[in-house]
């Protein structure tokens, strides 16, 4: 029989949440890092006991954290990030440019075929590359070579929070900057070219159609179909059907188009999961319902999901990196609130209950199946 | 012998207990105590202080003998109670509250 495995960054630890594939009763580990911002923790698709951590804090700065016993013991790793030559600046809140300074990694994404190759996202905006397990790190600097002048910090910071990999080419890759944009590498991330045509942020960006510095807070896609993109911006929820050339609404009947996450079922390419938020000077869900929103049709056509999650007085907002999908045949579906709440839904998001309700704030879920 | 005492999430990071001790040689600065903790410690590099400008980070404080010496230079000599072991160099995290 199956486990599946949710590791929870939260505010003040990580946890780890494993169940068989019934997925009925949860085993509850943590906190690990107790006190420590963890922005995120994933395991491997290669190694299932190897896993990966980005313990950060106000205090003491970034550290990197990995297990080789599936989250029994860790280790710290490297944790130098040093952007390449001189970094320079970048558009700062009040028009000015701004020095890049490292804050703390935001996302690690393991490679599909090696546990020691992974990418860090890091605030401020910058892709780095560790081929020994995170001992050491090397930024790929070309990816601030893409007009990174006009790139700017939004609300939550400059930060590199979403890493897709190609399943198949080790060579092509996404990543997604707030506030920045979208850009694609075929070169295995020495280059990269900005992907953001189609977006519209008429209210965020003087020029609303601009090549850069667009919001964008999240991107997926099916494995199956690596060339089919969806978006979670700022505002709107979009979709590419070429790699990011050009992009195409589909908010649809959404009851807000604002929101962070986005997720792609694991079976149905065309199935799509989105939390809408009110707005962006409201994080909360609209009418104080929390809500996923699923497409069947990729996209345009919404069907709201409530059944087992509050439909009153619910004021929490859930982070871009707190959606995740499993892989079992009866396809889970798992998110975290900043309420502390880690919701689960083992049949495709018809039905939800809680498997945890008074974590610290979510910063993050996600979900692998291990045979 | 240089006694130095770690704010609790550093001791867990560093998996030590109490007081860490160090022995080194020649006039007692910050920079030679801060030097040999993260050689001994490698964990516990840029935690303290930033990797590349070697400065404090912001939220960490230095004290010894009842006195701030966050501030001072990094190679001035430490007070005499440091040098001798008689006192204990604390590396703190700032007050924060919320």
């Amino acid at each position: 029989m199956s486990t599946v495995r949710i590791t929870v960054g939260t505010r003040k630890g990580a946890f780890i949440l494993t169940s068989d594939e019934k997925r009925e009763h949860w085993n509850i580990e943590g906190p690990f890092f107790g006190g420590w911002e963890i922005y995120h923790i994933t395991g491997t698709p290669t190694d299932p006991n190897r896993l990966y951590a980005s313990q950060s804090s106000g205090w003491f700065g970034q550290v990197i954290q990995r297990s080789e016993d599936a989250g029994k013991t860790w280790q710290p790793v490297g944790n130098e990030f040093a952007y390449q030559g001189t970094p320079g600046t970048h558009k700062w809140y009040d028009g000015s440019q701004h020095p890049w300074e490292f804050k703390r990694v935001w996302h690690l994404e393991p490679s599909f075929t090696d546990p020691d190759l992974l990418y860090a996202g890091v605030e401020d905006a910058g892709l780095f590359r560790s081929a020994d397990g995170g001992k050491s790190w090397q930024e790929l600097a070309g990816l601030r070579a893409v007009k990174a002048d006009l790139w700017q910090p939004g609300a939550g910071g400059m930060c590199l929070h979403t890493i897709l990999l190609h399943p198949d080419d080790p060579n092509r890759m996404f990543v997604a900057i707030s506030a920045a944009g979208a850009f694609r590498s075929t070169d295995g991330g020495n280059t990269w070219k900005p992907v953001n045509r189609g977006l519209r942020s008429d209210g965020e960006l003087p020029d609303g159609e601009a090549e850069v510095g667009h919001c964008v807070h999240s991107l997926a896609a099916h494995a199956s179909r690596p060339n089919i993109l969806f978006m979670q911006k700022h505002w709107d929820v979009m979709r590419s059907d070429n790699g990011g050339d050009v992009w195409h609404e589909v908010s649809g009947n959404l009851p807000s188009d604002f929101g962070f996450p986005i997720a792609v079922h694991a079976h149905e390419p065309d199935t799509v999961y989105v939390i809408p938020i009110k707005s962006d000077s409201e994080h909360y869900p609209p009418e104080g319902k929390l809500r996923v929103y699923r497409s069947k049709s990729g996209g345009d056509q919404w069907e709201a999901l409530t059944d087992g999650l509050p439909q009153h007085d619910c004021y929490v907002n859930v982070l871009r990196n707190a959606l995740s999908v499993d892989t079992l045949d009866s396809c889970g579906i798992y998110f975290g609130t900043t309420g502390g709440q880690v919701y689960a839904s083992v049949d495709s998001g018809d039905h939800w209950k809680p498997i945890v309700r008074d974590l610290p704030a979510v910063l993050s879920v996600e979900a692998q199946v291990l045979s | 012998m240089i006694r130095v005492t770690l704010p609790a999430h550093l001791r867990t990071l560093a998996q030590v207990n109490g007081e860490v001790h160090l022995q080194v040689e020649g006039p007692i600065t910050q920079r030679l105590i801060l030097d040999k903790i993260e050689a001994n410690y490698p964990m516990l590099r840029g935690t303290i202080r930033d990797f590349n400008t070697k400065e404090r980070r912001p939220f960490i404080r230095y004290f010894a003998c009842g006195q701030d010496l966050s501030d001072e230079a990094l190679d001035s000599p430490l007070p005499e109670a440091i040098a001798t072991g008689k006192q204990p160099f604390r590396i703190v995290g700032a007050m924060a509250g919320g």
